[in-house]
């Protein structure tokens, strides 16, 4: 993990804790808590028992023999985050809050969610650990997962649509942060992605950063040696965030973030502060936050975590764009070949890797990251490909 | 001696509590700033907070976070606001405080800003997502253009917080009176006039109670340990509905609260 690059709480100069004075206060008592538990063997050996017997990790790295065939070029590994229980790699860092929350006596769970991955994951957590949950979701999001909504209700959660603004994954973050300002006593707000005010995306890398421990490890057993590269999606950054933090001292492994075209925080932003923390954002001359447009609605945020905003500043990162329809080109052709659906946010991923793996050779290796199932996207997909 | 804190203890002077009403800038559109914020003053406000509307506003409730929708629709800007507020700052004798989030006044360039603010005739900043601990990034701009930094208390701050708090803040400290958003409230919860005598203990700065107050009632309850009160969300409610008859009521509250 490369807690190294964490200082005070930023990341070179970008994160820290833009928030009203009481929400301060309650991040100061998390990362406090966070701080005593990263390290506990007692708390690591209930969270890797979780994910283990509960989460279904480690999860595989896959070898896309097909794919790879098919562009020609770099050998193509999948790390097969799909395959966690709900669906994504969301569980990951769910699980680890939770447990945090636990720690802290907290009785009720609330979250956000764009996609609906990550509140179907903290909904299954809160079931589990019987504890209240409410998940907010921008009402656009619900009407485009409401497959996912009926799983949270199903799961026991109160989902909250947010119809201000644009109905979108900022909207519900907002929402978030009002109910944890009213209701920071009893209530843990589960943030779901690499973003928000210190400690939060130390957290969320923390605990997402099993990915890359695993594929590492994975990798150099399969191959005797590192990847090449490591491809993942980047919205707010969690799986990406996870994908990359083991390799981010390893100099010689390119590290490839892929922005939806309509939301390309960092290839077309610039520095500012938004939800709590600095880095890049979407916004007019004026600091107002644009609009946002994504087939994949777990990456429409005008925003990103800090951790790639420095990655991105110092070059240790690369990220790039692909269009929409690159996407849905994607998502099926993995589908085709492997036999596997990825999430479209998963797709950005696999959309990159279709133009990057043709230009390497044989014997470089390619580690795409697989972040969520495709499940709760064919019925968009069907509509969309319906009306082509 | 700071330009607000002067006029907040002149109106106790007078025996009345500062009353200072929040407003959101281009509401209804920027041509109704100059007669909005001349009528209050004719009804005798001791300040104007000026909310520049924002598309993150995290710490307003639904009514103020509407009306910055209105008015961001309207094309409603931060620059705009200070090219018109200057247009007849000669005609504004009262201090006004400009309440806006951190992102706006750095897309602005944090000199820019504080130099057009001053010409416009703002006089106080509040910024809600700005932590004290991070204040260094604008204080010595608005020090150095002679604009007071307020700093808000919130009702959950513990005592070493209040104190450092109310020793940094400017003009006025800002106490929050409820936990959470800004918002008219039927009540409020809790012992409120020990906390606001803790806060007060720390300095000769006056605290105002902000946050919910939406009766004249309100107005006369914490006016009465307090040195005045900032009326927000029912204000916007009301100049949406051209209500000036409530507003009218609110601000006269002010004027009966014996001095304690």
């Amino acid at each position: 993990m490369s807690k190294t690059l964490i200082q005070n709480g930023y990341y070179g100069n970008y994160g820290g804790s833009f928030v009203p004075d009481d929400v301060q206060k309650v991040l100061e008592k998390i990362a406090e808590e966070f701080a005593k538990v990263k390290d506990d063997p007692a708390f690591n050996e209930e969270l890797n028992f979780y994910l283990k017997e509960y989460a279904g990790r480690e999860t595989p790295l896959y070898f896309a023999k097909n794919l790879t065939e098919k562009l020609g070029g770099a050998k193509i590994y999948l790390k097969r985050e799909d395959l966690n229980h709900t669906g994504s790699h969301k569980l990951n860092n769910v699980l680890g809050q939770i447990l945090l929350a636990k720690r802290m006596g907290a009785k009720r769970i609330i979250a956000e969610t764009g996609a609906g991955q990550h509140g179907v994951a903290t909904a299954t957590a809160a079931a589990m650990f019987g504890m209240e949950c409410t998940i907010y979701m921008g009402a656009k999001d619900t009407k485009r997962q409401a497959l996912n909504v009926f799983r949270m209700e199903l799961l026991g959660a109160k989902v909250v649509a947010v119809d201000k603004g644009n109905g979108l994954l900022k909207e519900a973050v907002d929402e978030a942060f009002l109910d944890l300002v009213k209701n920071h006593d009893n209530t843990f707000y589960l943030l779901g992605s690499a973003v928000g005010p210190t400690p939060y995306p130390e957290i969320v890398e923390h605990f997402q950063s099993v990915i890359s421990r695993e594929s590492r490890a994975q990798h150099l057993e399969k191959e005797g040696k590192l990847p090449t590269a490591v491809v993942a999606a980047v919205g707010g950054g969690s799986n990406a965030a996870g994908a990359f933090s083991h390799y981010i001292n390893d100099e010689n492994v390119r590290l490839i973030g892929v922005e939806p075209a309509g939301a390309a925080t960092l290839t077309k932003g610039s520095p500012g502060i938004l939800h709590g923390f600095k880095s890049y954002v979407l916004q007019d001359e004026e600091g107002n936050l644009l609009e946002t447009n994504s087939i994949a609605a777990g990456l429409d945020y005008p925003g990103v975590g800090p951790l790639h905003a420095y990655l991105h500043e110092t070059g240790r990162g690369e990220y790039v764009t692909v269009t929409n329809e690159e996407v849905l080109e994607a998502f099926q052709v993995l589908s085709r070949t492997e036999g596997i659906i990825p999430a479209l946010e998963s797709s950005h991923a696999v959309a990159h890797t279709l133009k990057l793996a043709p230009t390497l050779s044989p014997e470089d290796t390619i580690i795409v990251n697989i972040s969520g199932r495709g499940d709760k996207d064919v019925q968009q997909v069907f509509e969309l490909l319906k009306n082509q | 001696m700071s330009r607000i804190k002067e006029a907040i203890l002149e109106t106790n002077l007078q025996g009345h509590k500062a009353f200072i009403p929040y407003i959101m800038a281009g509401d209804g559109g920027l041509e109704t700033l100059k007669p909005t914020i001349l009528k209050l003053q004719e009804l005798g406000v001791t300040a104007i907070e000026v909310g520049i509307p924002f598309t993150d506003p995290v710490a307003d409730g639904p009514t103020i976070e509407e009306a910055g929708r209105r008015a961001l629709a309207k094309g409603t800007t931060l620059r705009k606001v200070l090219e018109t507020l200057a247009t007849f700052a000669d005609e504004v004798a009262i201090p006004l405080v400009a309440m806006t989030y951190l992102n706006p006044i750095l897309a602005y360039g944090i000199d820019d800003f504080a130099k057009d603010a001053y010409k416009a005739g703002i006089r106080g900043v509040i910024i809600p997502d700005m932590p004290l601990e991070e204040s260094e990034l604008v204080h010595p701009s608005l020090q150095a253009a002679g604009i007071d930094l307020v700093q808000l208390v919130s009702l959950t701050s513990t005592p070493g917080r209040i104190e450092k708090l109310t020793k940094a803040s400017e003009g006025f400290i800002y106490a929050v009176t409820v936990n959470g958003i800004t918002g008219a409230r039927s009540s409020f919860e809790g012992n409120l006039e020990d906390h606001f005598k803790t806060i007060q203990s720390y300095t000769d700065t006056p605290v105002l109670a902000g946050f919910g107050i939406s009766t004249p009632e309100h107005v006369k309850q914490f006016g009465s340990f307090t040195s005045g009160v900032i009326v927000g969300s029912k204000i916007v409610d009301c100049l949406t509905k051209g209500d000036w008859e409530t507003i009218e009521n609110l601000v006269k509250a002010s004027k009966a609260v014996p001095l304690a």
